[in-house]
């Protein structure tokens, strides 16, 4: 911060400038924001005006049950698959990602510069669609949560192995010597000594990748079609034909879904700050 | 290495937990089994529009109080083109419901029905089902699907009130409903709502019109399939893209038509705030739910073509409700229960009870409630003259392209003229056509 | 040019560990902490992406594929639509990414400056990252309505007509790239700030001893210096517009008409519809302008790093 206070040293300005920039943020970032959630608690005749208006009324409780109760529970449902489908593909990305951050920063051969491509593609690569469903297909796994998990973990990999390989380099090399030197093997020497040395890379990861997730519409619709299978992005976008004049409840769904990436956001601000520069930046 | 161990036991906890994610969290709530434990459970998939689920729960839940030992759970799939890749991909990978309801004619046609449906050309109902209907659901020799409603009309419904007090009279060609247009325009209506916020309720001027494209070439569905007919090359078809293009090119649509959604044109129509609306009769129970007054006000008209002596409805079959050859034993013989109830007037009754019907039903002794919308009633006397009622196209050649609705939206909003939107449509076809394989293509 | 990016810092490391690390007898960093990354992503990406490049050449059904050369491709090109497609692409990644750029940086030297409320700045800027796309679209897709719309509310009340954003043909794409730049600057912000806060202090003092204003110091110090950030932000971005879709489909699915249509949308067009061999030639045609677009920019934006 203090390189920036030497940028604008002049502090008369700052006042000025201040203000601008938070009524600025206001109607640019907050206005939006609270549309949904002014929309979200009102009467069903009063929201379809789509005006940006005090509630006449506020059905809060009304609005969140007509919801939670549409189509049989379904974003109940969606919730718990939505919840499934991230914590345990992170957990997969977060542990597979490290594991080869870790060999591929440490050991050398002449396949790196190949792996290092293979993994820079997946970045840059978007996805065969249809090729995919047919791979699944043969698997059994077209239209099952594991089948998704599977695919999350497959295109989230070449992320989150660009960060850890950056981060391990940071690690100095006598702590693996010394590790091998009291007789760790490979497994022993990652998971005891290197793995919670990543612990602040690690957060970011889980961070990233379960926002990231959590929001991902385009997977879910292409490898996890149906309703008993849908995730929160898909309620959404299925209610959206369903709510056609009930723009309350489709409000109140999308405030919903917001909760979880809210509380996130909340809870580790400052990590994702700290990890995302660190990591974006030297990765 | 005592370590070794302790992490085989974290690699083992966590393909447990993969596992266990392969069961995702199913259904909760209302539709769980209330049926004893000897019961037969089947599943029904429809469409999870408001008015196909609120049907389809009816349906269920009057075949189980007269059905004991089944229990039909109702699972729900969305329309359009979404829908329809649906139901490939499941009947496909042998993961399809016991039963489920699809869209006859050139739909029906696309999910191969010889090789992944059960015919039931051999139930005893089968005389009591409308020969037009059969038609659409029948591949080879064999027949395949129950009516799932009534028929609907694609047809222009329009305001009374507006009529009677600008005093107008039903339009039989193009030239008279245009006439009248004017007229409705200077009273300061909008003469022809559109919502292309749904894009689908775009193509109607189209679709609806080939009643009176096959008035002037009869043989034109026939010559469409074999790839001899195209709307671009075809005075009559290409009509209908005119029309779409007249009425924009004339400022007769609502002002705000671009971004007005389906529930939008309702309103105005049902409130004589727009006088005519270019749609199928399937929405007349979504309008009347909202606007009662609708029921009364609410008319109905055929497209009108150039000749008034020729002019007639084109009509849209119900769905159809279909077994698929993956449901076996006692499933089977259940889902073969809940067809013939769907197929009786037990099961017309039971569609009546759950919204105002769309049309006249396919199935024999089955009649419409005397208080049926005016709209509604208007499509009788179509359907009752000789020669005055065509089935769509999309019912008599399996050739439908999938963009005819984004076409339609440009043709109306002036980005693309009448013309160019017909030949675009046709090269939209080539690509449907050629990937069923057909011949000549 | 991932070898030429990476190569420069496993050689650097070579010297202190090599010791332990030659002894092909035992290594501590096994292979086969690669095989379940390597079986996963092997056969759920890199099987798919090579069967593409074959199927893009067939009729496809899932079950039965016909051979039919580059008739896919002909089609692809041959339609106004797709083509618009194409181009729609570029456009939308060319705007998004440079507004992003643009935007991101001016944001970052205002949030890194002695201001109030710069906490609350920071977050209000970065939580749209984190809402879903789908949520935004339809959230914007309500707030850019013709008629009752809060955006043309407003803009009435200054006495500007505004126009139909996703409605009219000519602002439909740039407006969904205007809400994508909203939803996405706050990332690129992000990223600047970083570059910017870890700019060495003495950079800035000296430039200040030697008398240089506010834009000076921007002009020869911190805009240089933020280069790696520029770089990050165009990648990632110009890789996320190519293949943007989400918030595409939830605002207008590539209408009206096919004018809002980008290329992933059309793939999913043509999957809907069922033309599966049709619809992976699209993304043949994807991953293609994709790397001809950010390999040799990758490759142009580290070389001119190096050469720094």
């Amino acid at each position: 911060m203090s390189t920036a206070e030497l940028v604008n040293h002049r502090p008369g300005r700052s006042y000025l400038l201040s203000a601008v920039a938070i009524l600025a943020s206001i109607v640019v970032f907050v206005v939006p924001f609270v549309f949904i959630v002014l929309t979200a608690v009102k009467d069903r005749q009063q929201a379809a005006l789509l005006d940006f208006s005090w509630p006449h009324q506020f059905q809060f409780v009304e609005n969140f049950v007509a919801v939670i109760e549409a189509r049989d529970y379904m974003l109940v449902i969606a919730f718990i698959n939505s919840t499934v489908l991230t914590v345990v593909s992170v957990t997969g990305m977060v542990v597979l990602a490290a594991m080869v951050g870790f060999v591929l920063q440490r050991r050398r051969s002449r396949w790196n510069p190949f792996i290092n491509f293979i993994v820079l593609s997946g970045l840059i690569i978007p996805p065969a669609v249809v090729p995919t469903i047919w791979v699944l297909q043969g698997l059994q796994l077209f239209r099952t949560m594991t089948g998704l998990i599977l695919i999350e973990i497959a295109f989230g990999l070449s992320f989150c192995i660009l960060l850890f390989r950056a981060f391990v380099a940071t690690i100095p090399r006598e702590l693996d010597e010394a590790a091998v030197i009291d007789g760790a093997g490979p497994l022993r020497l990652f998971f005891r000594v290197i793995f919670p040395l990543l612990r602040s890379v690690i957060v970011t990861v889980v961070v990233v990748q379960s926002v990231n997730v959590f929001n991902d519409f385009v997977n879910p619709l292409y490898f996890l079609p149906g309703d008993q299978n849908a995730t929160v992005q898909l309620t959404l976008f299925n209610f959206q034909s369903q709510f056609t004049t009930q723009y309350n409840l489709l409000f109140m769904n999308i405030l919903l879904i917001t909760i979880p990436p809210l509380v996130m956001f909340l809870f580790f601000n400052r990590q994702i700050v700290a990890g995302m520069t660190s990591g974006a930046v030297k990765g | 290495m005592t370590f070794r161990r302790r992490t085989s036991g974290l690699a083992l906890a966590a393909a447990c937990s993969l596992a266990l994610t392969a069961c995702s969290a199913g259904s909760l709530g209302s539709s769980d089994d209330a049926g004893g434990s000897s019961s037969v459970t089947i599943t029904y998939l429809a469409g999870n529009q408001e008015q196909d689920v609120k049907e389809a729960q009816q349906l269920i839940r009057d075949f189980m109080a007269k059905t004991p030992g089944v229990t039909v759970k109702l699972e729900s799939r969305p329309g359009g083109t979404e829908g329809d890749n649906i139901v490939k991909t499941r009947l496909s990978t042998g993961d399809m419901t016991d039963v489920f309801s699809y869209n006859t004619g050139s739909l029906f046609q696309a999910i191969a029905p010889q090789k992944n449906l059960v015919p039931i050309s051999d139930q005893p109902y089968i005389g009591d089902i409308d020969e037009n209907f059969k038609k659409t659901v029948t591949a080879g020799d064999q027949v395949y699907g129950v009516p799932a409603g009534g028929f609907m009309g694609g047809a222009v419904l329009y305001n009374i009130p507006v009529y009677t007090k600008l005093g107008l009279k039903v339009p039989k060609t193009w030239a008279e409903f245009m006439a009248n247009n004017a007229k409705i325009k200077a009273a300061g209506v909008a003469p022809v709502i559109q919502t292309y916020g749904e894009t689908w309720t775009s193509q109607l001027f189209v679709l609806g019109d080939f009643h009176n494209v096959a008035a002037v070439e009869s043989d034109f569905a026939d010559r469409y399939t074999k790839n001899q007919a195209k709307y671009a090359t075809s005075p009559a078809a290409k009509k209908g893209f005119e029309h779409t293009q007249q009425v924009h090119d004339a400022g007769y649509q609502n002002s705000d038509f671009a971004s007005a959604k389906l529930p939008d044109g309702l309103r105005m129509l049902a409130q004589g705030k727009g006088a005519h609306y270019p749609i199928l009769t399937g929405v007349v129970n979504d309008m009347i739910d909202t606007y009662p007054n609708g029921a009364r006000d609410v008319g109905l008209f055929a497209l009108p073509g150039d000749d008034a002596s020729t002019n007639g409805l084109t009509v849209w079959t119900p769905n159809g409700v279909y077994v698929p050859n993956t449901t076996t034993g006692d499933k089977l013989e259940a889902a073969k229960k809940f067809l013939a109830f769907i197929a009786s007037p037990d099961g017309c009754k039971s569609l009546a009870t759950a919204g105002v019907p769309t049309g006249p039903y396919a199935v024999k002794g089955c009649e419409l409630p005397a208080d049926v919308p005016q709209a509604i009633k208007d499509m009788q006397p179509y359907l009752d003259k000789p020669g005055g009622s065509s089935l769509a196209l999309e019912f008599l050649s399996p050739v439908k392209g999938p963009s005819l609705e984004q076409i339609t939206v440009e043709v109306g909003s002036g980005i693309r003229k009448a013309q160019d939107g017909a030949a675009r449509y046709d090269e939209d076809v080539k690509k449907q056509a050629q990937q069923l394989g057909l011949a000549g293509w | 040019m991932s070898a030429t990016s990476v190569r420069p810092r496993a050689q650097a490391e070579a010297s202190p560990a090599a010791p332990p690390a030659k002894g092909k007898v035992y290594s501590p960093y096994s292979n086969w902490f690669y095989l379940p990354s390597a079986v996963i992503y092997g056969v759920l990406f890199v099987v798919p992406t090579f069967a593409s490049l074959y199927f893009s050449l067939t009729r496809w059904s899932l079950f039965e594929s016909k051979f039919i050369g580059l008739e896919n491709f002909r089609l692809f090109f041959q339609e106004p639509q797709l083509v618009k497609g194409f181009t729609n692409t570029l456009i939308f990644a060319v705007i998004t990414s440079g507004s992003k750029v643009v935007l991101g940086l001016l944001l970052a030297v205002l949030l890194t400056s002695q201001i109030i409320g710069r906490g609350y700045l920071r977050s209000v800027v970065f939580f749209p990252v984190l809402v879903s796309t789908i949520g935004v679209g339809l959230t914007f897709t309500v707030l850019m309505n013709p008629e009752r719309g809060l955006i043309n509310g407003a803009l009435e009340v200054i006495g500007i007509n505004g126009p139909g954003w996703l409605t009219d043909p000519k602002w439909a794409l740039l407006s969904v790239a205007l809400v994508d730049v909203w939803k996405g600057v706050g990332l690129a912000t992000l990223i600047y700030i970083a570059g910017i806060v870890s700019i060495p202090r003495e950079y800035m003092e000296a430039a200040r001893v030697d008398g240089a204003g506010s834009w000076e110091t921007f002009r020869r110090i911190v805009l240089p210096l933020s280069r790696p950030a520029t770089v990050t932000v165009i990648i990632l971005s110009l890789i996320g517009g190519l293949r943007s879709f989400d918030l595409i489909w939830a605002m207008t699915r590539g209408g009206p008409g096919f004018t809002s249509d980008v290329i992933a949308s059309v793939i999913y067009k043509q999957y809907q519809a069922g033309f599966y061999g049709l619809s992976t030639a699209g993304n043949v045609v994807l991953f293609v302008v994709v790397t001809a677009v950010v390999l040799p920019l990758f490759w142009y934006l580290n070389r001119k790093e190096v050469d720094m």
